[in-house]
């Protein structure tokens, strides 16, 4: 049986009278790729804010590698943390760093090279989401939208973490390179053997990046299965959202909040 | 009635709301001003950033202050014919040290690096940064609000000094060529009633002053709201809340250091 690395359990969080996650559960095994589903402002990014201790959820628990994350002293936390590699929505690249400081800021605290030692790591990570040497010294804001998510995959990539956590990796993106960048997750995640939670509501994403997927509806898990599974599901919220439907439950729900 | 007082007991809430959260920030600002690792190039890009690129502008601010000192002193004085050079001198060199000079360096540096840091932050918050330097083993108070405190609390009492001298210079330049006065009695009068208490007092008021400029310039970036609304209003919160904290500030501590 598989291990669980992650493990989520009726995990609540409001923001003022707006109840976003009513009581999550869920459990991510070890080496798996789970992407969570759902529409827009259904929670999907605070969930994973709250495993990661970004948010404080209002109750329940998140354990990784069997550590409680919620209310955790700051000391657990980062060390928790380091177990974590992430890609950002929007990159989150900072803006006053060249790509091979953006690419090796984390790196450079826990292994002791000099600059040119840097530069040739940052150089080899960027190698593997198929950046060239020439993008080293560019800044973010030099880059278009695809190159800065595939810098910000290098840097949560560049020390081998365990776990990978991706935020809407392709939102934004033209569908030649979105194509691109989940590849570059999926082998990622394949080399490294992470275990890794994708936030995504693209379809053509999901199919290549999970193997696990769970859809997240009115603040609770609707559902959860294989990727192979999802386009046979009979519950008509998943239905409509896996098939794009214009019309059906979840265009009611949208209407009625 | 309960409605009436809601508005007001609404109002009253917020603020101390406001004043816990922000009482909260400048204790984890200054917990992990004191900790290590510093990050040197940090505070190194932003001693540059607020001692160098804002010397013109507190150069020229203090110049042109001693000059319409110089001159409004001279008029004011000749209605009760006071002892025109000495005093107009004197006048001069007690305002700008002792007043204008940290107070005009404050200000502008609150207009120029407060709303920039204010900017900066609360442009990282809305772009996800700040959460990913807590994803990349970095403590953001650490990285990068202390290092703007040190500088800002570092750099304006170097500001205010050249200022000083810019200032008194400006008048120099006005008592002199305009108003016709005798160099050597002129600096005689500057240098005759300054003391050095008068000199370090402004430099502490500007040390005061540099402090609250990046902590509020930071605070309100740090809460940003979301979206380019958000950081605009953080960016002008940054810049009225520090001239209101420095100009209060200038008053406890003129009246401890002046009123006996």
């Amino acid at each position: 049986m598989t291990e669980t690395q992650i493990q989520i359990r009726d995990l609540k969080k409001s923001f003022g009278s707006k109840h976003v996650l009513k009581g999550i559960s869920l459990d991510v095994p070890k080496g798996q790729s789970v992407a969570i589903i759902g529409a827009s402002g259904t929670g999907k990014s605070v969930l994973l804010k709250c495993i990661l201790g970004l948010i404080q959820p209002d109750s329940g628990s998140a354990t990784v590698d069997g550590i409680e994350t919620v209310g955790a002293s700051r000391h657990t936390r980062e060390e928790v943390l380091r177990k974590f590699g992430m890609l950002f929505q929007g990159g989150a690249l900072f803006d006053s760093l060249p790509v091979w400081e953006n690419v090796m800021f984390r790196y450079r605290q826990n292994i002791k090279l000099d600059k040119a030692g840097l530069r040739a790591e940052a150089k080899a990570t960027l190698a593997e989401v198929l950046l060239e040497e020439r993008v080293l010294d560019l800044y973010p804001a030099e880059l278009s939208g695809g190159m800065q998510k595939r810098v910000g995959l290098a840097r949560a990539i560049a020390d081998k973490p365990g776990i990978l956590f991706f935020d809407e990796p392709t939102s934004g993106l033209d569908p030649i390179t979105s194509g691109v960048i989940n590849r570059l997750i999926r082998n990622a995640v394949d080399r490294l053997g992470a275990t890794a939670m994708t936030i995504s509501h693209d379809m053509n994403s999901v199919r290549q990046i999970a193997d696990q997927v769970a859809m997240i509806h009115d603040g609770h898990i609707i559902w959860q299965g294989s990727v192979k599974d999802m386009d046979q599901v009979d519950h008509p919220v998943v239905h409509q959202f896996v098939h794009g439907l214009p019309t059906g439950p979840l265009t009611k729900y949208a209407e009625s909040i | 009635m309960v409605q009436v007082l809601q508005i007001p007991g609404r109002a009253a809430l917020g603020m101390l709301s406001e004043i816990g959260r922000l009482s909260l920030f400048v204790g984890q600002a200054l917990f992990w001003l004191v900790r290590t690792p510093w990050y040197g190039r940090q505070i190194l890009r932003q001693i540059i950033d607020i001692g160098y690129y804002s010397l013109p502008v507190v150069g020229l601010t203090t110049m042109f202050s001693g000059m319409v000192i110089a001159l409004q002193s001279y008029t004011g004085t000749e209605r009760f014919s006071a002892e025109g050079e000495t005093s107009v001198a004197t006048v001069v060199v007690l305002i700008i040290t002792r007043e204008l000079g940290p107070v005009l360096a404050g200000l502008m540096v609150a207009g120029r690096i407060g709303a920039a840091m204010a900017a900066e932050i609360g442009t990282m918050r809305v772009t996800d940064q700040i959460d990913a330097l807590d994803t990349l083993s970095t403590r953001p108070m650490q990285y990068l609000i202390a290092p703007r405190v040190i500088a800002g609390t570092i750099c304006l009492p170097f500001l205010v000094l050249v200022g000083d001298i810019i200032g008194v210079f400006g008048g120099y330049v006005i008592a002199i060529y305009q108003l016709g006065f005798s160099p050597s009695v002129y600096l005689a009068g500057t240098l005759e009633f300054l003391e050095p208490f008068d000199v370090i007092i402004g430099l502490v008021k500007a040390a005061v002053f540099g402090f609250i400029v990046a902590i509020m310039g930071c605070y309100f970036g740090y809460h940003s709201g979301r979206g380019a609304e958000g950081v605009g209003r953080a960016t002008t919160n940054a810049v009225v809340y520090s001239a209101i904290m420095i100009l209060i500030s200038d008053f406890i501590i003129t009246g401890f250091a002046f009123v006996r």
